[in-house]
């Protein structure tokens, strides 16, 4: 059993996992923080933008200032931006027999994996999965193709240019391979090759092993994944979360007695506590928009913000900001909007009996009929008309590299009333700001990630107890900028084998046994024999029979009757030679007793000398040397047939034979 | 005992004894012991028997087989001690009756004992009865004394408890008569039944059974915090090397109850006449694990005599959880160590415990222990005030991950501790003691930082950072310079601009606890700081105030409290601007007073009510500017508020901003009577804001402190107008009747009549004709008074059990 990491990236893993006969994908996450590099898109021309200057070599040499462009002592590439994909050549991708997907924020790299390499296997994933991840990918290539770029950057990737170049460009991975954004169009193709699944629903891989997604608590319809043929179990465990808020609450038992734990997808901000972060979010927002100040929040279209809009509605009448318009301004705003609302089936109980009421489970509904939260596509169009300040924007994307929220973050970065809060945790939000400095503009960073964090993480294991924990290397040390904070790391027995991208694991498990079936009438003709109190033995005769990785012993043909010449000979090619079989022995060898036989049977001068795996019985007299094992027995003596029958007949009255 | 009493008690006799009339109510039974005792206590019980036979027969009829519930068993046998106390009718009950409560033929050998409360009766009973020296030949006889023994492991633990108090009182009972005039006896000399108990007690103590050493060391620690003859100094030298030797088992048998011991021996006068003590508690420190010694050093540093050598080693061991803390950041090398020439001994920086909860415990406990020794005049001196404050910054910051371990442990620490609230509530509240203190400037500075840290973390739970923002207060006073000046330093000043901002966001938090703390502290400071100039314009330039006075909508009463405290404040002081809230940026702007007063008459939570009628008191007094403006028009608004709230703490303040204004009107300092000028007008003033319509109202409130706060100000008012001044004598008599009828009316429960308008005179008047003192005394009494007399008691239990017997009357 092996595992193929594809992605370094903790929380947006791909991971291949050969188990028996199949090659199956773990998730298929996208690491955008590559994007981070580049120059943002604006929708408006940005005179500051256009006018940066180009950046130059130390000796003045200006050959790279139309793809690199510098601001306030970084260094960003001017051009379309761009991906890192996982490792694609590790393990030949088209043999990959099917993907599994654990939540909407690991699918991003479909269309890549599914479009480009060949694959022709199967796709599983929950429908509010496949809807939202749908979703996130639309307003992804939106946000992109809406701005359109004729320039695309290359010079600097050369391996020799880019050691050249300051940080971080200079330590950007594989940018060889960075790629630019997939078009609607292979979007909707690798989403046709997804075949919908509910949790717990029992999903057979060839016969051979069986898979099973379980509710993981972190989002709308986000999974772990069970792996298992008949011995053995692998978990997948992506983005899991164990607090209250709106999906179904994370399923853990079914995760017991596991031989591999594959964990992934934990908080990325262990030391901060989601509560805590939402207080200081409302905190803020109402400091900002009281002093009559704009609050910017980067976000994505889906997750988060729902409890994010939540919390707002319980937050705003107390707090005194009821007249303060909430804009929700993305591609796929109403359709993320409307979406939460359908999937009551996913989302945590109290909400699943909201639908029975009948109420809208998420509160956001009563926001937008009494107009307090209002959405739009795009800056363009009616918003423009309906903008009053101020006011709060959820927009995307959280990168800050494309998106509607480049124009506000232009409009209000002057201005420091205005507030600019951080609540996705996936980008450095002083990274993400640095195109944009200088700026007076307040910034928050209150990142809400609501995944395990190592505490829970540490109390899953001991709950759950697998044999062996598999995770990636940056949960085995703690964080570099916390050395001291050892709480901040997985702590199991025995320790966790760690990965990183483009290794390959070999996991620490055999596979012992297999499971076969016995036809019914070949089961009727074995004659069992209790050897022990509870344990019976057979012998079987049978043909195995192996297809689609099931095995059955089927009887032996009968010894067919010599009926024709043709027949005849296909009969004699099929039986195989059926020798009398001889009798198998089982028990073992009491020493003492064994001598006392020997010398009841004329044996004299006997001598037993203990070996390391067993006894050498010495008949001195006789020059013969009995050799006792525990799972054989010889008898060396010199070419004396009878006096060897004779011995092996003691030895055999103390075993049983069936 | 009254005759009437005396009367209903052959009733009550027959009731008790009758089986098949159950006393209803437990407490009727401890009610009727609590008369008793009281009347035995007052005189003769012995008469009290002769007087009443149908006492003693009752006692005789618990003695005969019988199914009497074990309630009356175990009432008899108390009433029985509580009659036996006298020696003289001891003797009058001796003869049958006495041993066959008490006796082996009573009900302790019968069914009944095994209820526990017939076993606490019999306890209890004895307890009673064991008050002379015939009592204690009657112990010896009985054969009572082994039946305290074996109760001292009872099950039920109020019995074993007892039992443990009754040996002790038998012991002193039985050393006191021998002791006096002898001075010191040697244990040879002692008593019989005092050398029973004596060996009882060594016996115990070596025994190998862990139950019975402890039962021994509650018996003794009893004995000496309770008894203080100067046997127990005899006691002490006879057991003391038992206690020794237990000191020497692995693992130690009960060491809380030893400690308990020692601590309680060492407050005794054994130590005076036996140093020893001292060895075996020194002793003792180093046995204790860490856990286990910090109550027994924290116990021996709060002793007034004790040789500085234990007290040092005592201190040590309290010190030494935040010694291994310091040690584990490894401190700089220039910061002084908690336990350099403390203890002596290497410190073992791994003798905090492995697991996270005992060394929480442990860290707790020693922050608490430390915060009770630091304000006592006995505490150890040189105080190690600045390791101490280190300590509990180094903890603070363990437990907010902020601290560099140096070492493993360290690592360990910090991974026991991070955002471990407990920890966090005991190391700010020592924080806060500590700032009795001065300490070195580098290290303040850190307080500070770190309790900026605190108040700023999104992680700090709401009761971290109550505490957080209580030490800072703290500390925020404790750095004026020189001491007691108002004026913040410097370096105070420059942590009030960062304190603001968190409290402005703080102000905002979606947790009302948060909200709630915040305008506390804001209040506070205000009333601390609110003339100072540094902190006027730092606050000004905030939006702090802007916040405080929006809170006032808050939708948790207990925030609008708060912030109604706050503005009150800030009012005082000038430093409330205007509120407006983003929904209504131009809408027209009240005064601070219109916004309490809105507060007042329309909140639907009593909390901001009452918050708002202090601030209007407070600002009565201290004459705020638009109370001063026009006093009568605020106080008519007040108390028409006032008066018609529901909420009885609201009115008794109503009436108490009325006194503090008859008291400006009249002079409070001045003795006796106003000058005849002054009191009318102040009469007609007092009118004009109805303020005695409202005192009227009140004397019949149907709350009790409503009414009493009332008859304080008619009668302040009665003797400041003097009979001698009285308008009356100048002219014709004023016309009471209306007043009269309405007061009539109110009292019969009518209180919707309105009273009218009201001369001056007619108030002086009626105020005279009222017997105010009579009221007050009839309002002084309790509620219960008339039920809880004793004839009311007997008369409640014959009722019960009469009722019991018409409806059995009703089944035929």
């Amino acid at each position: 059993m092996k595992l193929y990491c594809l992605s370094g990236h903790p929380t947006l893993p791909c991971n291949v996992l050969k188990f028996k006969s199949t090659t199956i994908m773990l998730d298929c996450g996208l690491d955008m923080t590559s994007t981070l590099n580049f120059l943002p898109l604006p929708l408006v021309q940005s005179p500051r933008l256009s006018n940066l200057p180009g950046w130059s070599l130390k000796d003045g040499n200006v050959f790279l200032d139309k793809e690199l462009k510098e601001c306030s002592g970084h260094v960003f590439v001017d051009s379309v931006p761009e991906f890192c994909l996982p490792e694609t050549e590790l393990i030949d991708l088209s043999t990959v027999d099917v993907i599994l997907i654990s939540n909407y924020h690991c699918m991003m790299a479909l269309p890549y994996i599914t479009e480009h390499t060949g694959f022709t296997g199967t796709v599983y994933a929950t429908e509010p999965t496949v809807q939202i991840g749908r979703l996130l990918m639309e307003e992804l290539v939106n946000f992109i193709e809406r701005v359109p770029k004729a320039q695309s950057a290359s010079l600097w990737k050369n391996k020799d240019i880019q050691r050249l170049l300051p940080s971080p460009l200079k330590d950007a991975v594989e940018v060889s391979t960075w790629r630019r954004c997939y078009t609607m169009q292979e979007v909707n193709s690798a989403l046709s090759k997804i075949q919908l699944v509910g949790y717990s629903q029992k999903i057979e891989l060839f016969g051979a092993v069986q898979v099973t997604p379980l509710s993981s608590g972190y989002a709308l319809g986000s999974s772990n994944w069970i792996i298992q043929s008949h011995y053995e179990k692998v978990s997948y465990v992506s983005g899991s979360s164990l607090l209250t808020t709106h999906p179904q609450p994370m399923d853990q038992a079914s995760l017991k007695n596991s031989d591999v734990l594959i964990l992934t997808g934990l908080t990325q901000i262990p030391t901060a506590n989601p509560d805590g972060m939402v207080g200081e979010f409302c905190s803020n927002l109402a400091l900002t928009v009281r002093n009559g100040g704009n609050v910017l929040v980067p976000c994505y279209p889906s997750g988060v913000i729902y409890d994010l809009l939540e919390c707002l509605y319980q937050y705003i009448d107390s707090a005194g900001l009821s007249s303060i318009p909430f804009y929700f301004i993305s591609p796929v705003a109403n359709s993320s909007l409307e979406f939460s609302q359908i999937f009551a089936e996913w989302l945590c109980h109290n909400k699943q009996t909201k639908v029975y009421l009948p109420e809208p489970p998420f509160p956001h509904a009563e926001l937008i009929q009494t107009n307090k939260l209002k959405h739009y596509p795009s800056i363009h169009g009616d918003f423009s008309n309906d903008f009053r300040q101020p006011c709060v924007v959820f927009t995307g994307h959280p990168s800050l590299r494309f998106g509607d929220v480049v124009h506000f973050m232009e409009l209000w970065g002057k201005s420091s009333l205005n507030t600019v809060i951080f609540t996705e945790p996936d980008f450095s939000y002083l990274e993400a700001l640095a195109p944009y400095q200088p700026l007076a503009m307040k910034c928050i960073y209150c990142p809400i990630d609501t995944r395990l964090n190592f505490i829970q993480v540490s109390k899953l294991l001991k709950e759950v107890q697998p044999l062996h924990v598999v995770c990636p290397e940056q949960y085995t040390q703690p964080p570099p900028a916390q050395s001291h904070r050892v709480d901040l790391m997985v702590d199991c027995q025995p320790p966790a084998m760690s990965y990183r991208r483009a290794e390959v694991l070999a996991l620490p498990f055999k596979r012992r046994y297999e499971k076969i079936e016995i036809m019914p009438e070949l089961a009727d003709s074995l004659v069992p024999m209790e050897i022990k109190p509870g344990i019976s033995l057979a012998t079987v005769s049978a043909v195995l029979h192996t297809k689609d990785n099931k095995h059955v012993l089927q009887p032996p043909p009968r010894p067919a009757q010599p009926t024709g010449g043709k027949k005849r000979k296909r009969a004699s090619d099929d039986i195989p030679d059926c020798k009398v079989l001889k009798p198998l022995l089982s028990g073992s060898i009491p020493v003492d007793q064994f001598v006392q036989t020997l010398e009841k049977h004329g044996f004299s001068d006997i001598k037993v000398e203990d070996t390391a795996k067993g006894h050498i019985v010495l008949l001195q007299e006789a020059e013969t040397l009995i050799q006792i094992e525990e799972d054989s027995t010889h008898i060396i003596c010199d070419d004396d047939e009878v006096l060897r029958v004779r011995l092996r007949d003691l030895v055999l009255k103390f075993l049983q034979k069936f | 005992m009254d005759p009437e009493c005396a009367r209903l008690l052959p009733a009550l006799c027959a009731v008790l004894a009758d089986p098949r009339q159950p006393v209803a109510d437990d407490t009727c039974l401890e009610k009727l012991l609590d008369w008793f005792k009281a009347v035995t206590e007052a005189g003769s019980s012995l008469l009290l028997l002769q007087e009443n036979p149908c006492l003693v027969e009752l006692l005789f009829h618990v003695l005969k087989p019988q199914d009497l519930s074990s309630r009356i068993l175990s009432f008899a046998l108390r009433l029985a001690g509580t009659f036996a106390a006298q020696e003289n009718c001891f003797q009058y009950l001796q003869g049958e009756l006495l041993p066959g409560l008490f006796g082996e033929h009573g009900p302790l050998g019968a069914a009944a004992w095994a209820a526990p409360t017939v076993r606490s009766g019999w306890i209890q009973g004895l307890r009673s009865l064991a008050q002379h020296p015939s009592a204690l030949l009657f112990l010896a006889d009985s054969g009572a004394v082994d039946t305290i023994f074996s109760l001292q492991g009872d099950p039920s633990l109020f019995v074993a408890s007892a039992a443990g108090q009754l040996l002790v009182h038998v012991l002193d009972l039985a050393m006191r008569g021998p002791a006096k005039g002898h001075g010191r006896l040697q244990a040879q000399d002692w008593p019989a039944c005092a050398q029973r108990i004596v060996c009882h007690l060594e016996d115990c103590l070596c025994s190998e059974a862990a139950p019975r050493v402890t039962q021994a060391l509650h018996v003794l620690t009893t004995a000496f915090g309770h008894c203080h003859g100067l046997w127990t100094q005899g006691l002490w030298v006879q057991l003391s090397p038992l206690v020794a030797r237990l000191l020497e088992k692995d693992p130690m048998p009960a060491p809380h109850a030893l400690v308990e011991l020692l601590l309680s021996v060492a407050r005794s006068s054994v130590p005076s006449s036996n140093p020893g003590l001292w060895e075996t508690a020194a002793q003792t420190l180093s046995r204790l694990s860490p856990m286990q010694a910090g109550p027994l050093a924290a116990g021996i540093l709060k002793l007034q005599d004790c040789p500085q050598a234990l007290r040092t080693q005592a201190f040590g061991v309290l010190l030494r959880p935040l010694a291994c803390v310091l040690e584990a950041t490894a401190q700089a090398p220039g910061t002084p160590g908690l336990l350099e020439g403390a203890a002596g001994d290497p410190m073992a920086v791994d003798m905090l415990p492995p697991s996270k909860s005992a060394c929480v415990g442990l860290l707790c406990s020693t922050l608490a222990h430390l915060e009770l020794l630091q304000p006592l005049p006995q505490r150890p001196s040189p105080w190690p005030q600045a390791p101490l404050l280190a300590a509990a910054v180094t903890i603070l910051r363990f437990c907010n991950g902020s601290a560099a371990p140096s070492s493993e442990v360290g690592g360990r620490l910090c991974a026991m501790l991070v955002g471990c609230v407990r920890v966090q509530r005991a190391a700010l509240d020592f924080l806060g003691v500590l700032s009795q203190g001065l300490g070195p400037r580098e290290l303040v500075t850190q307080v500070f930082a770190v309790l900026l840290e605190y108040l700023m973390s999104p992680d700090s739970s709401p009761t971290v950072l109550k505490k957080a923002f209580q030490a800072t207060l703290r500390w925020l006073l404790s750095s004026a310079v020189p001491p007691g000046c108002c004026d913040l330093e410097p370096r105070a000043q420059l942590v009030l601009r960062e304190l603001l901002a968190v409290l402005q966001k703080r102000l905002c938090s979606p947790c009302w606890e948060v909200r709630d703390s915040g305008l506390e502290f804001l209040t506070q400071m205000t009333r601390r700081w609110g003339g100072q100039a540094g902190f006027r314009q730092t606050l000004l330039a905030s939006e702090v105030p802007k916040l405080a006075s929006q809170l006032l909508q808050d939708p948790e009463s207990y925030v609008r409290a708060s912030a109604v405290a706050a503005a009150g404040q800030l009012s005082s002081q000038g430093l409330l601007a205007a509120p407006s809230s983003p929904e209504h940026p131009a809408g027209p702007q009240k005064t601070p007073l219109e916004e309490l007063l809105l507060v007042l008459t329309t909140d639907s939570e009593g909390f901001p009510r009452r918050a708002a009628m202090r601030v209007f008191t407070e600002w009565l007094r201290d004459g705020h500017m638009a109370v001063a403006e026009d006093r009568e028009r605020f106080m008519a608004r007040v108390l028409q508020a006032a008066s018609g709230d529901l909420d009885w703490e609201v009115r008794v303040q109503g009436l108490e901003l009325a006194l503090i204004f008859l008291q400006q009107l009249l002079g409070a300092r001045s003795p006796g009577a106003a000058p005849p000028g002054a009191l009318a007008q102040a009469l007609r003033a007092l009118c004009r804001v109805q303020l005695f319509e409202f005192a009227f109202r009140s004397l019949f409130d149907c709350d009790r402190p409503v009414a009493q706060k009332s008859c304080d100000l008619l009668l302040f008012l009665r003797a400041k107008a003097a009979p001698s001044s009285s308008p009356q004598e100048a002219g014709d008599s004023p016309d009471v009747a209306p007043v009269e009828a309405a007061l009539q009316r109110w009292r019969a429960g009518e209180q919707g009549q309105p009273l009218g308008e009201l001369a001056p005179e007619a108030v002086l008047a009626v105020l005279r004709s009222m017997d105010l003192e009579a009221l007050r005394d009839t309002l002084a009494e309790s509620s219960d008074h008339v039920e809880r007399s004793p004839q009311s008691l007997l008369q409640d239990v014959l009722a019960a059990v009469g009722v019991l017997g018409d409806n059995e009357a009703d089944c035929y």
